[in-house]
């Protein structure tokens, strides 16, 4: 047993309907307690879903579990095919459920006599992986399944495309951003001359599932969902894989040149460096960015980086390598990617934290203080009460992750929001310049900040006229130095006198 | 209790094959620890109920949680560990952090399955640690959404004091902490002493349900107008403060949801309960008021003027909702007096779901619902408990109801096809008890209303291409 308040990423069942309902036409069926079937809220309210979200509970109740599921399972596969034609159903317990250790296999095998479409059990251990490794899991099952069921018929394709083409692989619904990446994505493969052969899942269809030995290569953007996948088209049919996550303008050019070599060596002759050369010096902003004046402000600040793996690692890099920020820790709560993430960063970073507690990560935030924080959520809540910036690059989801406007994180536009987003997050130029003269930095006492919140000291109109004259912006933290200054030299109210006196203390 | 009085034309009741959304019972701690102010509450099951919580609820850990996951792990779950000794190491951590007056647990699913036997560890655990432990049934095997609070409360009635536990000198501690509790209630909750001349001599009376605090002041206020004195409300805000309960006591719901907690204050503790239609909507707080007021033989004063003064004042909001129906998806278990109170107002009802009824504990408010529909010459709802949400999505699509209140998993979809959607939960976290609210109650449900007709001015009602194969 263990006490846990919070979770980097969520139950194994998410991550396999979340790769169900990517795809156009399948369903899922969840065998599960009534309670359980809130990912049909987070799709529709979080990723404001137009439609009915495809996964439908069996449920499990007081009857179920005295008697078992009998005919209850069957019957609602049965059902769904019938009131929707799916291609595929795919069966999966929750963890609730899994402890009941019925023969969901079973439950399958019969389901699949009397229903058209395919069916499929979620071959996921609930207990040992989390929504992230489901997700990586099943889309490989669900995959392997249609090879080969392609490979009995005789179906599979023995050619590759005449022109260089790409499968994208891991993009899905729920996921991080995921939308904007991908018409990014195929934007850019576009820009290379790449024809995208298939995105999976996002809007596929299990029918052309076959058609994936056709491309040149996969690109597999995240490390979270994909590489499975990826490795299994490597060995069955000697697909590369390139995993390199096109995030930064550095790491964009270097997952463009490992396209080209692996272009080249199938007798391509593609020359992409003008197109690199070009994007980063003249079409992307980000580059630009970093050699302006402005960017100079932020050298040398210290920043705490925390998230999955992929944008953990990513935006380390970009940090360090691209803006020259001292990133003081990188940490994620992919446990299970520790030795990839350790090799990613451990040169762009002095410390690495590798953790699923929360309150871990907000203990070295707290003792750190950097000037911004690049987190979850969860951080940017930490960020919050100990007044530093955070930016958001990691799931878990939030409504927020769901922009009406484009904001992808990968490739050159990806580039350009990233440079955004961190300049945004960093108190700079003026307002810098301000927090100096009032001595702002002081963000040793945190703790004091909601006991002088509480304004048991008064403030003179004089001083209150002063105080209004201070931009808004850093109004807050003068009046509360002021206060703490008022306070430990006891003051019972606060005059211009004693303003300048704790601006004069602190500058001292 | 009163039961329905014959009527030509009867309800219809169905039940149907229960696939349908709704939350988890387990979401009663995101606002009973906030009710509760000295609580603790520890959820007992795994990641699927935590991410819940988490995600689902909305509910966020900020700087001083009072509830947390004991997440039950494989060693857990294969027995290979002791369920004491690891519950006895989370309290102790919780003591040590938190130290709350009470510590609740909210069993599971997964607890119900591996027949943890928390009721079983509880007293020991108790004595141990020494704060006291609640043991609350929670899970989505039996229950519903708001269900969840009518466990923790049905748990709770054990632990109320009768007068005897206040007055023996046996456990000093404990009394010290009533003495406490008592003058502390004196001067927030009931300014006045019992023998003021402004309250009748009148038996003790307990109202159970949690509501917002404005909720209580103002549903307290309501009965001292008729010289009624509240003894106290199940939950307080302090567990401390749980309200002292005697054999003969009367007691009366606030919540149509709470039918364990019902039974277990007739059963358990021999107390009376007051069978009244909920305090929702001017019509049903006047009828909930009288039922208290003809239980004590008391002649209730300016109560229809009460309600009256109350309609003129929405006539507003009346003027939109007239002639429009409205139908619930059924989610939170407010259906039936949501309904009753909006025929009142004008609309139609077609169909209330309901995840589950009742018949006795809300014998009153169906017994109203009937009569308002006659009286307003609406037709009769067909109450379907246990709905399938699929057939009454293609039933929805056929009537096309002005309004749909449904849970959050179909708001959405609904109105990309151009029906208007209230979510039911909302329901559930505002104040809808009482006189005066209703106003909020109007407010939330025109909302949709008022919004979608000015954008069906722009012509942007259905949003999605083709129909879904529903
Ligand atoms: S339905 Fe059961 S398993 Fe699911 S969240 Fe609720 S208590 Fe947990
Ligand atoms: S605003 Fe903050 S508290 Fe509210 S849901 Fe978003 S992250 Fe959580």
């Amino acid at each position: 047993m263990k006490l846990a308040y919070w979770m980097y990423a969520g139950p194994a069942h998410i991550g396999t309907l979340r790769i169900a309902s990517s795809f156009k036409n399948v369903h899922a069926i969840m065998h599960a307690p009534l309670g359980d079937d809130y990912f049909n809220v987070m799709r529709s309210m979080l990723e404001r879903e137009r439609d009915f979200t495809p996964v439908t509970t069996s449920i499990v109740d007081r009857h179920v579990l005295a008697q078992g599921s009998q005919e209850k399972v069957v019957d609602n596969i049965v059902r769904k095919d019938h009131e929707e034609t799916p291609d595929l159903i795919v069966l999966t317990p929750t963890c609730t459920s899994s402890i009941l250790q019925e023969d969901l296999q079973n439950f399958v095998e019969r389901a699949s006599l009397e229903a058209q479409c395919d069916v499929l059990l979620a071959d996921v251990n609930h207990y040992r992986v989390n929504e992230l490794q489901a997700a990586d899991r099943t889309l490989q099952q669900v995959v392997q399944f249609y090879i080969e069921k392609a490979r009995k018929k005789g179906e599979l394709p023995s050619d590759r495309t005449e022109k260089p083409s790409v499968n994208i692989i891991g993009m899905t619904t729920l996921g991080f951003h995921n939308n904007h990446d991908r018409t990014e994505l195929v934007k850019l493969m576009g820009d290379l001359g790449i024809e995208v052969n298939l995105v999976l899942p996002d809007k596929a269809s299990v029918k052309q599932i076959k058609q994936l030995p056709r491309a040149w290569f996969n690109l597999v953007p995240y490390r979270e969902v994909g590489p499975a996948t990826a490795t299994y088209l490597q060995e069955q049919f000697d697909q590369p894989t390139v995993d390199i996550t096109p995030m930064g303008i550095v790491e964009t050019a270097r997952c463009i040149r490992t396209i080209q070599k692996v272009l080249n060596e199938q007798g391509a002759a593609v020359d992409y460096e003008a197109f690199i050369d070009e994007q980063t010096r003249f079409v992307s902003n980000a580059a630009w960015f970093s050699r302006s004046i402005d960017c100079q402000n932020l050298t040398g600040k210290k920043a705490v980086v925390f998230g999955d793996s992929t944008h953990a690692a990513a935006m380390t890099k970009i940090l360090t390598r691209e803006m020259g920020i001292h990133v003081v820790l990188a940490g994620t709560y992919c446990q299970y990617d520790e030795a990839w993430f350790r090799q990613q960063v451990s040169e762009y970073c002095d410390e690495v934290l590798i953790s699923e507690d929360h309150g871990a990560i907000a203990d070295k935030i707290a003792t750190i203080e950097p000037a911004a924080i690049f987190g979850t959520q969860m951080e940017r809540h930490v960020g919050k009460r100990l007044d530093i910036p955070c930016g958001v690059i990691a799931a878990p989801i939030h409504i927020q992750n769901f922009p009406v406007g484009y904001r992808p994180f990968l490739g050159y536009e990806g580039s350009n929001q990233l440079v955004d987003l961190i300049y945004n997050s960093f108190t700079l130029g003026m307002e810098d310049h301000l927090l100096e003269i009032f001595g702002g930095h002081d963000t040793k006492e945190v703790i004091t900040k909601t006991v002088s919140a509480d304004g048991d000291l008064n403030w003179t109109a004089d001083a209150m006229t002063e105080l209004n004259r201070v931009p808004g912006f850093v109004r807050g933290k003068v009046k509360r130095n002021t206060e703490k200054f008022a306070r430990n030299h006891g003051h019972a109210s606060i005059d211009v006198e004693v303003m300048y006196a704790a601006k004069e203390s602190v500058g001292a | 209790m009163t039961l329905a009085t014959p009527q030509p034309e009867k309800l219809e009741f169905d039940c149907d094959t229960g696939n349908y959304h709704t939350f988890c019972p387990i979401s009663c701690v995101a606002w009973l620890y906030q009710k509760i102010e000295d609580s603790f509450f520890l959820v007992i099951g795994t990641k699927t109920c935590g991410y819940f919580l988490q995600n689902a609820m909305g509910v966020m850990i900020f700087a001083e949680p009072r509830y947390a996951m004991a997440e039950l792990e494989e060693s857990d779950i294969s027995a290979q560990l002791n369920d004491y000794e690891e519950l006895k190491r989370l309290c102790e951590q919780i003591k040590r952090d938190r130290n709350p007056s009470v510590i609740v647990f909210i069993g599971t699913c997964t607890t119900e399955i591996i027949k943890m036997d928390l009721e079983g560890l509880a007293p020991k655990l108790e004595g141990e640690i020494g704060i006291p432990i609640v043991v609350a049934r929670a899970n989505g095997l039996d229950y519903a959404f708001t269900q969840g609070e009518d466990t923790v409360l049905a748990a709770m009635v054990e632990r109320c004091p009768t007068s005897d536990d206040l007055e023996s000198p046996t456990d000093k501690a404990e009394r010290n902490n009533f003495q406490k509790l008592l003058n502390f209630g004196r001067k927030t909750d009931t300014p006045e002493p019992t023998e003021s001349p402004e309250y009748h001599d009148h038996p003790n009376l307990v109202i159970f349900g949690s509501v917002p605090d404005p909720i209580v002041t103002q549903m307290t206020l309501e009965l001292k107008k008729q010289g009624i004195k509240v003894g106290g409300w199940l939950p307080a805000k302090r567990y401390t403060e749980l309200p002292v309960l005697d054999e003969g006591d009367y007691v009366i719901g606030i919540n149509p949801f709470l039918s364990r907690t019902a039974t277990g204050l007739m059963r358990r503790r021999k107390c009376k309960l007051i069978g009244a239609p909920f305090p929702i909507g001017p019509d049903g707080t006047r009828a909930w008021v009288e039922k208290v007021c003809s239980v004590f033989g008391i002649e209730p004063q300016g109560l229809a003027e009460r309600e009256a003064k109350i309609w003129e004042s929405l006539e507003d909001y009346l003027a939109i909702v007239r002639g429009k129906s409205v139908y619930f998806m059924g989610d939170n278990l407010l259906e039936i007096s949501l309904a009753r109170f909006l025929v009142r107002c004008g609309m139609t009802v077609p169909e209330i779901g309901i995840p589950y009824m009742d018949k006795r504990y809300q014998a009153a408010e169906l017994a109203l619902l009937e009569k308002t529909c006659h009286e307003m010459g609406a037709p009769l709802p067909k109450i379907t408990e246990k709905p399938d949400n699929y057939k009454q999505i293609q039933r929805i699509q056929e009537i096309q109801p002005d309004l749909v209140i449904t849970g959050m998993a179909h708001a959405n979809p609904l109105e990309a096809r151009g029906i208007n959607t209230k979510w039911s939960v909302e329901f559930t976290f505002a104040q809808i008890h009482g006189f005066a609210n209703a106003r909020d109650i109007l407010e939330l449900v025109t909302r949709p209303l008022r919004r979608n007709s000015s954008l069906s001015d722009l012509g942007w009602d259905k949003l999605v291409k083709e129909e879904a194969k529903v």
